[in-house]
């Protein structure tokens, strides 16, 4: 069975490569624009979830913290996306329950590769 | 358009549509200077961007935001006040980056004054330089290639906070990364594992210590942890590099290992050492180190005696890398090996109803242990094809002189790895698949000049691994086939009527029909009798399925699907009434319920009558169909079809399959559930019977019969 990855990103580009980079590695994909709409989408089976950090609406760090209150998605891993210059988010996202972190701008396959860590 | 350029592309899209967004913001925040929302909605939009930008290759003006970014950084944090010189300075970034945009799309190169005015006026406005930390916005984060260095042997005491699956980390799935790097030995720390009423499941009590040996050195291995460092308390050594520990006699004594790693004082080994017994059990009992300390340090040693024990003997195990074995002393073992799996499922079954714990445990490792030395038989049986296809160079090189044609070939997968016997049989069919490419695909070059195509056509044949089937590729750049051509010549064959409304994809499958040929005239090379049915028929007697699509004036791809083996296949097991069937789970795409009140309502709309007897009347294999969540789906109650006793229970289930790329349902009572299945051939009174293709034996020594789908679904389809 195809794994579900949930992308967070309020930049449809960002949004777009990881979708199709994950999409052409055989995963399902689910897309949300912000940490609002990934609540909202938060209805079925997934089994990682990748989030931007600054978002409107709902930022990502919160969204980590609304993720791990759930039953359901209590142990899944969420990888951040982060840019060099939120080093200190890092902590803050930890703290939330982030499962790792991949610094912006990222290649295709340094997304797989930390995917493919956490998501075995 | 490549992927890159269509990601750069939405990336132009979006930039343009948040520059308008960023002149919005601003020109509001001139207004309400205070407004923490308007200057955290400009923060955003140069933040995505910049990251944006820099992930599609948009550099300079990831540089260049960076800068307008910073400031604005300064203004969110409180540090700087929003004044009218920022705002224009920062309208003009603005400007400047919508004129980089454009840049990027003619290929114009950039006027560097233009953009460093910018710069310089927005740096001068922030409180201290900020130049220096320009270079990390664009530092892409390239991975940096580990050089492969001579092996080394780690030492690596890994123990997670308890809290450790709250961040969404499973430990073990790192064990098992390390585990990739090289040689690994593990020993999991279970004593903090409290008693069973005790265990709270979402904390992890275990930890490990973990002897690799790598050759991807120290950063590869820190790299596995690098998410949880902060989170565990990692301790990695080099115990052994470039060969150091072959200069002493034998590797270091189990006082000393556990010293090294801090679980034994020194001065405590000192005083035990003064009794002589073996040491392990003296500092146990004696309650200094703990008894699975003792172990896992005594792992280390075991390992690293392996390691050398491999190290120094490199010369042995080459001599014997290679033996020639009969074929007929494989197809024993294979034979052998079939019955262990099925005596060993029988074991399994008679245990699990004893319930005894020992007996429990001694099954699940026959059943561990059975399961590693069939996969490592069959696997002395793999080849690789490449033999084959190497074969076929001459035959396509001999034909294609013969009929005046240019034909290049070109293989793909010859490494990829069948079951012997599937090679041999093989071997007959693809022949004939490339000879009709050769002789009915490709043109002649004066034909294929004309068309404007290259003098010489390539025939590319391919094997590939799928899941547990091969496939087998012959795809020819030649002249194609014309469904209606195909159809017509059908017809006048008689093989299908006139007035038969068929789809591109059936009409290529009627030239498998025996007596058919696509050849205009009969040709020396092909159309001596053996058509292409025969080449279905030994195909399909291998377990696999071909498959044809075709493009007029482009070319034809003709794919053999096969099973990796064909001694042993994953089955569905399924029952009706008292008698058990397997379904090749390889055919397999799902199961559903069949509600009987749906059933009968199904059949009532196709007879005009709901009862009973008209069931007796209508054919024994009538062919129904149920609604699959939109789709149609045809299916055959296989009760019907093998003529079973008693009544079928309320709710049936359907399993269903696919077959030449269409899905077919086969009802049965009860689906049971995957099996590894040991295929037996059926006697010579049993071989013609429609539907079967084999049999196997349960666990429990009762016969299961294989079901043989795509002949059962021809059968009821000719019936019909």
């Amino acid at each position: 069975m195809a794994k579900t990855i949930m992308t967070v990103d309020d930049s449809a580009s960002v949004r777009q490569m990881v979708a199709f980079t994950l999409k052409n590695a055989g995963f399902n994909v689910i897309e949300a624009q912000d940490g609002q709409d990934a609540l909202n989408k938060l209805n079925g089976p997934v089994d990682m979830i990748i989030t931007d950090l600054n978002m409107p609406n709902m930022d990502g760090i919160t969204l980590i913290k609304n993720v791990r209150a759930k039953a359901q998605y209590k142990f899944i891993p969420v990888i951040m996306l982060t840019t060099e210059s939120q080093a200190g988010k890092k902590q803050e996202g930890k703290s939330a329950g982030a499962t790792g972190w991949i610094v912006k701008p990222f290649k295709p396959d340094q997304l797989l590769a930390v995917v493919n860590k956490v998501l075995r | 358009m490549t992927q890159d350029d269509i990601n750069r592309q939405a990336f132009r899209e979006e930039a343009t549509e948040l520059l308008t967004e960023l002149e919005s913001a601003l020109l509001e925040l001139e207004e309400n200077p205070d407004d923490h929302d308007l200057v955290d909605r400009v923060f955003r939009a140069m933040h995505t961007v910049k990251g944006s930008g820099a992930m599609f290759g948009f550099d300079d003006i990831a540089a260049f935001t960076h800068d307008v970014e910073t400031v604005f950084d300064h203004v969110r944090n409180g540090q700087m006040a929003v004044t009218k010189e920022l705002l224009d300075l920062t309208l003009a970034a603005r400007d400047t980056i919508a004129y980089l945009l454009d840049c990027a799309d003619t290929g114009d190169a950039v006027d560097l004054e233009r953009t460093n005015a910018v710069t310089v006026g927005l740096r001068a406005l922030v409180p201290g330089s900020i130049a220096q930390d320009n270079a990390e916005a664009t530092a892409a984060a390239e991975p940096q290639d580990v050089e492969e260095s001579t092996p080394a042997t780690f030492r690596i005491r890994f123990r997670p906070e308890e809290s450790i699956f709250y961040s969404g980390t499973n430990p073990l799935s790192l064990i098992v990364e390390l585990s990739e790097l090289g040689a690994c030995h593990t020993y999991a720390h279970m004593e903090n594992v409290p008693e069973l009423e005790e265990i709270d499941p979402e904390r992890c009590y275990a930890w490990w210590d973990v002897i690799l040996t790598t050759t991807h050195g120290l950063d590869a291995i820190r790299d596995v942890f690098i998410f949880v460092e902060d989170d565990c308390d990692l301790k990695i050594e080099t115990i052994d590099q470039d060969g150091d520990f072959d200069d002493r006699a034998d590797y270091k004594l189990l006082g000393e290992i556990l010293v090294e790693r801090g679980d034994l004082a020194p001065a405590d080994l000192e005083r035990v050492l003064q009794e002589r017994q073996p040491l392990g059990e003296v500092l146990t009992s004696s309650g200094v180190v703990s008894k699975q300390n003792v172990e896992a340090a005594l792992a280390e040693q075991k390992a690293v005696r392996d390691i050398r024990k491999g190290r120094t003997k490199p010369e042995v195990t080459e001599a014997a890398s290679s033996i020639r074995v009969a074929a007929d002393k494989l197809d024993q073992l294979v034979d052998l090996v079939g019955e262990l799996v099925i005596v060993q499922a029988r074991i399994s079954q008679v245990v699990s109803e004893r319930r005894d714990p020992l007996l429990t445990t001694l099954s699940e490792e026959l059943e561990r242990l059975s399961d590693e030395l069939r996969d490592s038989t069959l696997n002395i049986r793999m080849l690789p094809i490449g033999t084959t296809f190497s074969k076929f160079r001459r035959l396509v090189r001999d034909l294609s002189d013969e009929l005046g044609k240019k034909i290049e070939l070109v293989t793909h997968g010859a490494e990829t790895e069948l079951d012997k016997t599937v090679i041999e049989r093989l071997n007959d069919p693809l022949v004939h698949l490339l000879r009709n490419s050769i002789d009915h695909g490709i043109e002649t070059p004066d034909k294929r000049t004309a068309a404007g195509k290259e003098e010489a056509g390539t025939i590319v044949l391919s094997a590939q691994h799928s899941g547990g089937e091969v496939h087998i590729r012959i795809e020819d750049d030649g002249k194609g086939m014309e469904p209606k051509a195909i159809f017509q010549k059908a017809v006048e064959r008689g093989i299908v009527s006139a007035d038969a409304e068929l789809s591109d994809k059936e009409c290529y499958s009627l030239i498998f029909q025996p007596g058919f040929s696509t050849a205009e005239k009969v040709t020396n090379v092909s159309g001596r009798g053996v058509g292409m049915d025969v080449v279905k028929r030994s195909i399909e007697s291998l377990r696999g399925s071909v498959d044809v699509e075709s493009a007029p004036g482009k070319g034809t791809v003709i794919t053999v699907r096969l099973p990796l083996t064909l001694a042993i296949i994953d089955g569905l097991q399924v029952r009706v009434a008292d008698e058990y069937f397997v379904i090749p789970l390889t055919m397999v795409e799902e199961c559903v319920e069949l509600m009987n009140r749906a059933d009968d309502a199904a059949k009532l709309q196709a007879s005009g009558n709901g009862s009973e007897q008209q069931l007796a009347v209508r054919p024994k294999a009538e062919q129904r169909i149920v609604n699959l969540r939109g789709e149609i789906v045809p299916y055959i109650r296989l009760r019907e079809w093998f003529e079973s006793p008693g009544d079928r229970p309320a709710i049936e289930q359907i399993v269903v399959a696919g077959v030449d790329g269409t899905r077919v349902g086969i009802v049965v009572d009860t689906v049971i559930g995957e099996h590894q299945t040991v295929i037996k051939s059926l006697g010579r009174l049993y071989r013609n019977v429609e539907g079967i293709s084999g049999a196997t034996i349960k666990g429990d020594g009762t016969m299961a019969l294989i079901l043989d789908v795509p002949k059962l679904v021809q059968c009821v389809n000719r019936e019909q």
